[in-house]
């Protein structure tokens, strides 16, 4: 990568694979749990997450240095609230419609661990092109999962894609429906995030034994 | 060594400094985006208004309301009568569709005839419609809609919208494939008595051909949602009933 130099670049590599923050680092399970019904609300949701990441943890690597530790998780709080709130007023004077599809996401976003947890391990140690980078890198790589999660339970539970019906129309039983195929309902609940995120960090620990701990 | 930024002053003033900026900055940013966002408000109880009595701009799949610029214009045109219910009397007032019907069911918690009830008349290729906002909570928060019926009180059009029901569940209330089975529904059973609709799991009619049945198709994994939709529904569209039958008596 000509733009980056390895050191930048592997910033933004490694929270996709081998340092995924929620299949490592376990962080953002709740709303990985939460919002994955659909593959939409998941695109929606990681798009949201990695421009709150990548702003906060730039204002937070830019004052890291005047932040008082004994505060410095509130400091870290009011950033990402009042950042948010100034963001989800702006989208809702010019663009409203754009700001009611996000607003159910602002309550999941501020209480993100992915982000609070970024800004205490990265953000606070770094500048902020860095900071930037690792933001970008940690919110995608969240974004994949959710994105994989969701493909998986609106496929099988709703025989859709971004609402888009691949399977045939289970009412009107066309499509694979008509071979009696169902949708499995168990799919749109949180328990089968659950087990669907536990896959993938299986499928990911075998093929990489090093990630396995002792 | 203790560094400066660990000093006990420097923590607090920090603290102070802090609040000070972001809570103007805050304070700031929400008061001058104030006119227009209320304006934005406003202008979609008119979209919600119109597109439960059909005036909106759907396609195949997706729920589209007349677009902002237009709406004013459409709303004077279609809406011809907004009337106000308190108390068995009915007035006239063109402000009607701006009532907050959270205040108003909170006055009527203990003095219903405190309650204003609002109701939008419109009229459609001759046809006449009757509109009716309704509030309720789903599972984390308020939700509400639009109710647009007959003078049969058989539904003509719905909209629901919600605060924060989880995407790809709850907040399917908002899609057609749920919000258009309400069309054709009984509120009434046979008999002329109000029944209201229920959100059923079981009712074996998920392509929603039997009307009379006073039951649409609940959403996999939104009970509670669907269960507060149905509240909602019985709760507030049977205030309305004495104002349909006396305008069936007429």
């Amino acid at each position: 990568m000509g733009l980056l130099s390895k050191k930048d670049a592997k910033l933004i590599l490694d929270p996709l694979a081998d340092n995924n923050p929620i299949t490592i680092q376990v962080l953002g399970i709740c709303s990985a749990l939460a919002i994955t019904a659909q593959l939409k609300a998941s695109i929606v949701m990681a798009i949201s997450v990695m421009v709150v990441l990548a702003l906060g943890n730039v204002v937070i690597s830019l004052i890291r240095n005047i932040i008082p530790s004994k505060i410095r998780i509130i400091v870290q709080l009011v950033v990402v609230a009042g950042m948010v709130a100034i963001v989800d007023l702006v989208l809702k004077a010019y663009q409203y419609e754009l700001s009611k599809t996000l607003s159910v996401f602002v309550g999941l976003i501020i209480t993100n661990c992915i982000i609070m947890g970024r800004f205490e391990a990265f953000a606070l140690a770094n500048g902020p092109w860095r900071s930037f980078l690792d933001g970008i890198g940690n919110a995608a790589g969240y974004g994949i999962i959710l994105i994989i999660v969701g493909v998986f339970r609106e496929l099988l539970g709703s025989g859709t894609l971004l609402g888009i019906q691949v399977l045939g129309d289970p009412i009107t039983k066309t499509g694979l429906y008509a071979l009696g195929y169902e949708n499995n309902g168990f799919m749109l609940l949180s328990p089968m995030a659950l087990i669907v995120v536990g896959i993938i960090i299986w499928v990911q620990r075998s093929r990489n034994k090093d990630l396995i701990e002792d | 060594m203790e560094r400066r930024t660990d000093k006990n002053l420097y923590t607090i003033l920090f603290a102070i400094g802090m609040v000070v900026v972001v809570g103007s900055l805050l304070a700031f940013t929400a008061e001058y985006l104030k006119p227009v966002i209320s304006k934005n408000k406003r202008l979609e109880k008119e979209q919600n208004i119109l597109y439960a009595m059909g005036v909106n701009e759907n396609d195949e799949n997706s729920a589209v309301f007349i677009s902002t610029e237009l709406v004013d214009e459409v709303f004077a045109k279609y809406i011809t009568k907004q009337l106000v219910i308190q108390n068995g009397v009915t007035t006239e007032d063109d402000q009607a569709y701006l009532i907050d019907i959270k205040k108003e069911q909170a006055a009527g918690k203990n003095d219903p005839s405190k309650r204003r009830l609002p109701l939008f008349v419109g009229e459609k290729d001759g046809k006449t419609f009757y509109i009716v906002p309704v509030l309720g909570k789903g599972l984390w928060d308020a939700v509400w809609g639009y109710v647009a019926m007959d003078e049969n009180m058989i539904v003509q059009g719905a909209y629901f919208d919600h605060k924060a029901e989880t995407p790809g569940l709850g907040a399917n209330i908002k899609e057609r494939f749920f919000m258009d089975d309400f069309i054709g529904e009984h509120l009434l059973d046979e008999a002329g008595n109000f029944k209201s609709i229920e959100i059923s799991k079981s009712n074996a009619d998920p392509t929603n051909i039997d009307k009379t049945d006073n039951e649409v198709d609940a959403i996999a994994g939104a009970t509670i949602t669907g269960n507060g939709i149905a509240a909602m529904l019985k709760s507030d569209l049977q205030l309305y009933l004495p104002y349909f039958k006396t305008l069936k008596n007429n």
